[in-house]
C-alpha cells in the first residue's frame, strides 16, 4: 500500500504552557499525549507505534516508561527541531507497511524554566566535526548568522527584509491566546534590538520557552470512523545539508532537496499551497527555506516575504500561529508546525484562519543551518 | 610561547584521524588533505575519502591565504572562555586552494570584517601541543 493519502493524522493537542517551573518534560509528554489521544478519540491502550525525540537525558525507552508504553513499532529519529516532522513520515510509512496500526508523536520541554540558553550556548566538543569549530566559538545563533551574511552578501538582502519577517510573526501571534509574545513590533522595533550575532537582532531570534505537544496518527482508512477529520498525509521527503568536505554552498540548504522531492510525492504544485508551515528558528530561516522549496527564486526571498504576502489574509500565510519568533520554541519546534497545520486543515484556526485550507506544506529545519542540518518536508491535506 | 592565565575554551580532540593536522598547526603550518586516488580536496582531514572511498591520502600545505566566506560577530555567547571576550568573530574562510575552514578573524575591528576581503593565517598558540588557524587581515 502506497505511503501517500493512506495515512492520517487523527488527533493533535498543543500544551497552552510557555512557562512551567511547576512541571517536567516528561509531564508535558504526557498531559500532551492525554491532549491528542482524547482529540483523537482513542485511548493509550490503542498505540502500538512510540515516535519521540531523545532531548537531553530524556530518551524514547525512558518515555516509554513513564507512559507505561509497550509498542511494537519505536522511532526515536534526533536530527533537531524537525524530528517531529520526521516522526510523522516515518509513522506514515510504519502505518502503510502495517509495521503499527496507531502512533503516537510526543514532545515536551521545559527549556525556558531550566533557562537552557537554546541559541547562545556554545558547541560541546563531542563529534569529529566539532574540533574543528568548537575551539572557534559557534553558536546556534551564529550558525543561522553566517547564512544570513552570505545571503546579503551574494543578493543584498537586508536587515529590514528579514525583520519584516519577525513582523508578520508577531502579528500573527496577537490572534493566539497562547503566544508567548503578543504585542505588535514594528521593523524599526526588530532592527533596534540588539545584536544576537550580526547581522541577526534579538527579534530576528525565536522565543524561548516551555511546551510540548503530540500528534496520533492511523491509517485513513481507521480515520472514517474516528471522531475528528482527518489530515492526510499526502507527501513528504527529508534531505541533509552540511559542511562536507569543505565546499559546500551554505544557501544550498535542505529544504532545496526536500521541497520538489515532497511536492512530487503529493502530486502537487506550489501554486496549490494554501498555508505554509516554516520553522522559523530565526527569520533567516523562513526565507531561506521558501527560496529552497521553490515559492520564489535565490536571492527574491526578501522581496517575498515583504508587503504582507506571507501574512494572514496574503498570497501564501506562513505560521498562523504566530511560529517560534512569537508563540512558542521549547528547543525543538517542529511538532508545533504539524499541529498549526492540522488546526487550519479541520478549519479550527478562529481568528488565523485561512479561508477554505485544503493544503498546507509543514517543513522543518534541524541543528544548524550554516554547519549541519536537517530539513523535513511534508504535505498535508484536507481530508 | 607563554600563557599563563587558563585557557577556558574547547580544546580540539587529536584523535587517529587528525593528529597529523594539529602536529602541523603546532609548527605553524597549516595542511589540508587531497585524494591520491580522485584528487579530491577535502577539509577537515579524514582517514578515507568520501568522494571515492580511498584511503590513499596526501597532505598539501597551505599558503595560508584565503577569502572571507561569511561571518558573524558574536555578541553574546554563555560559554566560559568566549564570554570574556565578546565581540569576536566567527568565520568561515575559503583557503585559495578551495577547501574552506570554520575559523575566528583576529587582529581587525570587528565592524571592519567584510565578505570576501583577503586574509592569510595567523596561527594562535594556546597550549604547548595546540595551534589554531585563525585568519587576519591579508
Ligand atoms: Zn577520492
Amino acid at each position: 500500500m502506497s505511503i501517500w493519502g493512506t495515512t492520517a493524522v487523527v488527533g493533535a493537542w498543543e500544551h497552552p504552557t510557555r512557562f512551567a517551573p511547576h512541571m517536567t518534560a516528561f509531564q508535558i509528554h504526557a498531559e500532551s499525549a492525554r491532549g491528542a489521544l482524547a482529540d483523537a478519540g482513542l485511548t493509550i491502550g490503542d498505540v502500538d507505534g512510540f515516535f519521540t525525540s531523545g532531548v537531553g537525558p530524556i530518551g524514547l525507552l525512558s518515555l516509554c516508561q513513564h507512559l507505561d508504553l509497550r509498542p511494537d513499532h519505536v522511532d526515536s529519529t534526533s536530527i533537531g527541531g524537525s524530528s517531529f516532522v520526521s516522526h510523522c513520515l516515518h509513522a506514515a510509512a510504519a502505518i502503510a507497511a502495517g509495521l503499527c496500526k496507531v502512533a503516537l508523536v510526543t514532545y515536551g520541554s521545559t527549556a525556558a524554566s531550566e533557562r537552557f540558553a537554546v541559541g547562545t550556548a556554545g558547541l560541546v566538543m563531542g563529534e569529529p566535526p566539532d574540533q574543528f569549530e568548537a575551539p572557534f566559538g559557534p553558536t546556534i545563533v551564529g550558525s543561522y548568522a553566517m547564512v544570513a551574511q552570505r545571503h546579503m552578501h551574494e543578493y543584498g538582502t537586508t536587515s529590514a527584509e528579514l525583520a519584516e519577517i519577525a513582523v508578520t510573526m508577531r502579528r500573527h501571534a496577537g490572534l493566539n491566546p497562547h503566544a508567548k509574545y503578543r504585542e505588535p513590533i514594528t521593523v524599526e522595533d526588530v532592527l533596534a534590538s540588539r545584536v544576537i550575532s550580526s547581522p541577526l537582532h534579538l527579534l530576528d531570534c525565536c522565543v524561548i520557552s516551555d511546551g510540548g505537544g503530540a500528534l496520533v496518527l492511523t491509517s485513513a482508512e481507521r480515520a472514517r470512523d474516528l471522531a475528528r477529520r482527518a489530515v492526510l498525509i499526502l507527501g513528504g521527503a527529508e534531505a541533509v545539508r552540511h559542511l562536507g568536505i569543505g565546499r559546500h554552498d551554505l544557501l544550498d540548504v535542505a529544504a532545496r532537496q526536500s521541497g520538489p522531492l515532497a511536492l512530487a510525492r503529493a502530486g502537487v504544485r506550489h501554486d496549490d499551497i494554501d498555508c505554509c508551515m516554516i520553522y522559523d528558528s530565526y527569520t533567516i530561516t523562513v526565507l531561506a527555506t521558501l527560496e529552497a522549496l521553490g515559492f520564489c527564486k535565490p536571492g527574491e526571498g526578501g522581496a517575498f516575504c515583504a508587503g504582507g504576502r506571507i501574512a494572514l489574509g496574503g498570497a501564501l500565510p506562513v505560521n498562523t500561529d504566530g511560529g517560534g519568533l512569537s508563540s512558542n520554541h521549547p528547543g525543538m519546534r517542529g511538532i508545533f508546525l504539524v499541529i498549526e497545520a492540522v488546526r487550519q486543515l479541520r478549519g479550527e484556526g478562529g481568528e488565523a484562519q485561512v479561508s477554505d485550507a485544503k493544503l498546507a506544506l509543514v517543513h522543518g529545519t534541524g541543528g544548524m543551518l550554516g554547519q549541519r542540518h536537517s530539513g523535513v518536508t511534508m504535505i498535508l491535506g484536507r481530508s | 610561547m607563554a600563557e599563563t592565565r587558563p585557557y577556558k575554551k574547547p580544546l580540539p580532540r587529536v584523535d587517529e584521524e587528525s593528529r597529523g593536522y594539529w602536529e602541523a598547526l603546532a609548527r605553524h603550518e597549516l595542511y589540508f588533505q587531497r585524494c591520491r586516488d580522485c584528487g579530491t580536496a577535502r577539509s577537515y582531514p579524514r582517514a578515507v575519502c568520501p568522494s571515492c572511498l580511498s584511503s590513499a591520502t596526501e597532505w598539501v600545505r597551505a599558503s595560508g591565504r584565503g577569502t572571507v566566506y561569511t561571518f558573524t560577530v558574536t555578541q553574546q555567547n554563555q560559554t566560559a572562555g568566549f564570554r570574556d571576550e565578546l565581540p569576536y568573530v566567527l568565520a568561515m574562510v575559503e583557503l585559495e586552494e578551495g577547501p574552506r575552514l570554520v575559523t575566528n578573524l583576529v587582529g581587525c575591528a570587528p565592524d571592519d570584517v567584510r565578505t570576501g576581503m583577503p586574509v592569510e593565517v595567523a596561527f594562535e598558540d594556546v597550549t604547548g601541543e595546540i595551534a589554531l588557524p585563525k585568519f587576519r587581515p591579508a
